[in-house]
């Protein structure tokens, strides 16, 4: 039986139903038409499907639609600004060609958003521990490291000035 | 992969969750992490008809430290313990084995209580706990009772959880502050379980070790507490590894591999993990002893 499912995805309060046996990823993409985060390995592996679930980075082919009611989630989607300007993660990907085929890329760029904000200095070390749960079988994730790098000191560089 | 059909349920209560438990008997299970049970579920290996989500049960969660016991709410996440600096200052051993847990994002679900109560073999807290002689205290609607980790665990997924019952709670002895730890896993990438691991804490009076306690992952049906070889090493003059340290160790080693009953699977042969065992175990002494002031 379909349960009402009431969230903030994005900044947008949403209310869907669905069967408490949903999966998120399902929920994100078939439902509401949110199909930034990928289905890669539907194993909690890969970490395509990774979005950021009340401050955590999740993976959502883990997660029941239902746990998630009353939830405020960030996708790839909503990492940008409204007017389109692309966040520093986004924007380092691209500068440092941080992406091959792109499959992987929504799933890392929302883990590296949460990393950030975490850790907002990190060493080169820490952001390969810190997307460790996000595969890439393009890149061998030596320009995903430097992207990650170089948002850290573009967003740094920002804060400093204001 | 799509899991089958339940009906969900989010007590706001352990009122309303024991009752929702004794409803439904062994049609429902309940959800903490989820990081067991979905996997299990969207497999189909686990199809309980009715979900009792305890996300909202805030008297599960939080660590709370005295001067003798660290208590952890059964809801605490891997990720909190990692980022407790409260914890860590009392027993780091636990941030050095939830670290080796599966990847970020899982650490920010997997709750310890949901590693140390579903009895999967491959989780690495029930080792541990072992090793640090914690106790699980596990609550129904008539009361509470504990049961030492040591104890706890029959078999593969069965355990002293009885129908009806939640783990609540953990309760650790805090270590002495001068012991020397370490959490040595051996897995083939981030993620894995382990093909062995082994949890080791001691303590040195001088060179002299006098309490020693080593327990082990992944390499047999339930964690192995090693009796045995932990006596072995008390009183052993271990701090300089002067004298015969070496050949204690030795011997102790030998007698741990002893009691291990690995599956021979994709990690290797039932006689590599056992030798793995002793290996972890050999790098958890030698980095605990590192470690421990004597």
């Amino acid at each position: 039986m379909k349960k009402d499912i009431n969230l903030t995805i994005n900044g947008r309060e949403v209310s869907v139903q669905a069967e408490p046996r949903t999966l998120l990823i399902h929920l994100l993409r078939d439902d509401l038409d949110i199909t930034g985060p990928h289905i890669g390995c539907d194993t909690t592996h890969c970490g395509a499907c990774t979005v950021d679930v009340d401050g955590r980075s999740v993976k959502a082919c883990t997660f029941f639609a239902a746990q998630v009611d009353g939830a405020n989630i960030t996708t790839i989607e909503g990492i940008a600004d409204d007017d389109g300007t692309l966040h520093a993660i986004q924007a380092a990907f691209m500068e440092k060609h941080g992406l091959q085929c792109g499959f992987c890329t929504p799933g890392m760029i929302t883990r590296a958003y949460r990393l950030l904000k975490e850790n907002p200095n990190p060493t080169e070390e820490e952001i390969r521990w810190g997307i460790s749960g996000n595969l890439c079988r393009c890149t061998g994730y030596q320009n995903i490291v430097l992207a990650i790098r170089h948002a850290a000191e573009t967003i740094n560089a920002k804060e400093a000035a204001e | 992969m799509i899991p089958g059909s339940f009906e969900y349920h989010r007590p706001q209560s352990k009122a309303e969750a024991f009752s929702l438990l004794e409803k439904f008997g062994d049609e429902g299970r309940i959800l903490a992490g989820g990081h067991s049970l979905i996997p299990m579920m969207k497999l189909r290996m686990a199809v309980p008809e009715n979900i009792i989500d305890i996300q909202s049960l805030a008297d599960l969660k939080g660590i709370s430290i005295s001067s003798n016991t660290i208590e952890i709410g059964a809801l605490t996440t891997q990720y909190e313990i990692i980022h407790s600096k409260e914890l860590e200052a009392v027993c780091p051993i636990l941030k050095e084995a939830a670290l080796l847990i599966a990847d970020p994002q899982i650490r920010y679900c997997g709750t310890i209580g949901g590693n140390v109560a579903n009895g999967d073999p491959g989780n690495d807290m029930p080792a541990l706990m072992q090793c640090l002689n914690a106790k699980y205290i596990m609550e129904n609607a008539s009361g509470e009772r504990e049961v030492s980790a040591r104890e706890f665990y029959h078999a593969a997924y069965f355990t002293a959880l009885e129908e009806g019952e939640i783990v609540t709670k953990i309760s650790i002895p805090v270590p002495a502050s001068s012991s020397g730890y370490a959490y040595e896993k051996m897995k083939r990438k981030v993620g894995d379980y382990a093909t062995a691991a082994s949890a080791v804490l001691l303590t040195l009076n001088g060179n002299e070790c006098i309490s020693a306690s080593i327990a082990l992952t992944n390499v047999a049906d339930i964690p192995l507490f090693a009796e045995e070889a932990s006596s072995m090493l008390i009183g052993a003059p271990l701090g300089n590894r002067g004298a015969n340290a070496e050949d204690v160790i030795n011997k102790a080693i030998e007698s741990l591999e002893a009691i291990c009953e690995p599956a021979s699977d994709a990690r290797g042969s039932a006689e590599y993990r056992t030798k793995m065992a002793g290996q972890m175990t050999r790098q958890a002494i030698n980095s605990a002893l590192s470690r421990a002031q004597s």
